[in-house]
């Protein structure tokens, strides 16, 4: 029999350290839906995904209730659909996000991402249209997330597009200011896109991804605080270690539950995304790990370097607990999604700029940051220039998901509710980028692309 | 096919004999069952093989959730593989 103090551990994990599987998510490829009549190419689209995904949330909340382990969410990424638009020229894409929206309601998922561009070496017409049309796809939609990849480190940074990235963030909160500019947290700027990533906002399914996939984020901030809170005063050593187990143990339940859904579902398993992801629920927060392990608070001088420690144990004890490793496993740290880092923005521990240093060292990058709504376009570019330049130098992924609150100034707040919490706006830094962010054109590829 | 029933809460009279009838009532054998106390709660493991279980796995687990909200106790019903993969390589 098992161990019984494995199974009470387990058990005190689910109830009391809010272990959960963050997501299963549905890859959907959309090649074989496009064609240049666009009603047709949407009623393929909606078919195929309402074929493939109909069980998808039952089977999810089947596998829930067997192993006993909560499942949050239940998604669908599809093939960007910038290129399945591009077969229609002259038609509106927004055609495409509404059909995305139909199979997610009757899928049931509660989210579904893909209305996405992929643009990090040039536009094509497609592209081009898609990233304008984004803020009306986003407001005439509840379910549907855009991602726009800008950056690669192959391919260095595509400034027009980061030029025309912060007018478009800036339009998604203008259009829902009356719902706390919530638009603009379905939007992810991305340098070094990740094909398989599980999470939202920024999920699509990548061109070189199979017909259909399931990939799974796990989570469990909650669990690695308390392993560390038992544990007492262990040096750094020890607290990489506690981190690293604990990082196995949830792993090894986000592995199981994929090869579950993933044999119920007739669809290869893909990927378990190893990453601590936090919600605003007390007891489920990043920036509570790094205060456990000695900060006074998240945002203090040695943050950086606590989430370094954090995320390269995190890997380390989750690599082999999983058969495939993908997505964007590491650390997140969005603001408005944690308890800690909220509280952080608050006091004025946490700023921007160590937000963006912190960003170096995890998963992701600047990601749900309120800032002020009279931040001009040129600031918002600026801000994706730098977190993309930061991505590219350093081959991994990074993204800017900042939210304009449009009418309202320092230490006013937004509040979007559910796992997208709400958090204080924070100060930018308002010396002007513009003549930078005018130029365009393309930051060339670094000298870390070429390895052949 | 097997599965670890877990009780905890408060320590009263009767509760293996009401998991125990659930489980006779639905087909369900009971293979070995622990006891222990942990920081003053009592905390019962059993495992059950449900291979001859009579119902399906969601309705069994909707009554033994039931009995635990009737005598105040947390009860899991988790499937075995669970432990196997997060505790064992």
């Amino acid at each position: 029999m098992v161990d019984s103090h494995d199974i009470l551990e387990t058990i005190n994990m689910i109830d009391n350290e809010n272990l959960d599987v963050r997501t299963i998510t549905m890859g959907i490829s959309l090649f074989d839906c496009i064609d240049s009549d666009i009603d047709r190419a949407c009623n393929k689209i909606y078919d195929k995904i309402c074929r493939y995904a109909g069980n998808l949330v039952k089977t999810g909340e089947d596998i829930s209730k067997e192993y006993g382990i909560p499942i949050i969410n239940k998604r669908i990424s599809v093939t960007p659909i910038a290129m399945v638009a591009a077969a229609c020229p002259g038609k509106s894409p927004v055609h495409f996000a509404k059909a995305l929206d139909r199979a997610a309601k009757a899928t049931g998922v509660n989210l579904i991402g893909g209305y996405s561009a992929l643009v990090h070496k040039g536009f094509g017409p497609g592209d081009y249209a898609l990233i304008s049309s984004i803020p009306e796809a986003l407001t005439e939609t509840e379910t549907v997330c855009s991602s726009v990849n800008i950056g690669t480190t192959k391919a260095g940074i595509n400034m027009d597009a980061v030029a025309k990235m912060g007018g478009i963030v800036r339009q998604l909160a203008e259009a829902t200011v009356d719902h706390e500019c919530f638009g603009a947290t379905k939007l992810v700027i991305f340098c070094n896109a990740p094909e398989d990533n599980p999470f939202m906002a920024g999920a699509f399914h990548g061109p070189g991804e199979p017909d259909c996939v399931i990939n799974v984020g796990v989570s469990g901030p909650g669990v690695v605080r308390a392993a560390l809170a038992k544990a007492g005063d262990c040096d750094l050593s020890e607290v990489a270690n506690i981190i690293k187990k604990t990082a196995f143990k949830i792993t090894r339940m986000g592995q199981l539950v994929a090869q579950e859904a993933s044999r119920r579902l007739y669809v290869p398993f893909g990927i378990v995304d190893l990453s601590l992801a936090p919600t605003p629920a007390v007891g489920d927060s990043v920036a509570h790990i790094l205060e456990e392990m000695g900060l006074e608070c998240c945002g203090a001088h040695g943050t950086t370097a606590a989430l370094a420690l954090l995320n390269d144990a995190v890997k380390k004890g989750g690599i082999m607990a999983s058969s495939h490793v993908g997505g964007l496993s590491g650390a997140f740290i969005p603001v408005t999604e944690d308890a800690g880092m909220i509280n952080a923005a608050r006091c004025g521990a946490l700023s921007i700029t160590k937000l963006e240093a912190m960003t170096a060292v995890c998963s992701v990058g600047l990601d749900m940051i309120v800032i002020p709504g009279d931040t001009p376009a040129e600031i918002i570019s600026a801000i994706i220039a730098d977190e993309a330049a930061i991505g590219m130098i350093n081959s991994k992924t990074t993204a800017v998901r900042v939210i304009p609150a449009i009418g309202k100034k320092v230490g006013e707040e937004l509040n979007f509710g559910g796992l997208f919490g709400g958090g204080p706006v924070m100060e930018v830094n308002r010396f002007s980028p513009l003549k930078f962010i005018q130029r365009g054109g393309r930051i060339p590829a670094p000298i870390q692309s070429l390895k052949n | 096919m097997r599965a670890v029933v877990t009780v905890i809460g408060k320590d009263m009279v009767g509760i293996l004999a009401r998991v125990s009838t659930i489980c006779a009532e639905n087909g369900v054998n009971v293979v070995e069952v622990t006891q222990s106390i942990l920081q003053d709660l009592f905390a019962m493991i059993m495992m059950v093989d449900i291979s001859k279980s009579t119902v399906p796995f969601n309705e069994l687990s909707d009554k033994l959730t039931a009995l635990g909200d009737e005598m105040n106790l947390t009860v899991h019903i988790m499937h075995e593989d669970i432990f196997n993969s997060m505790h064992r390589i």
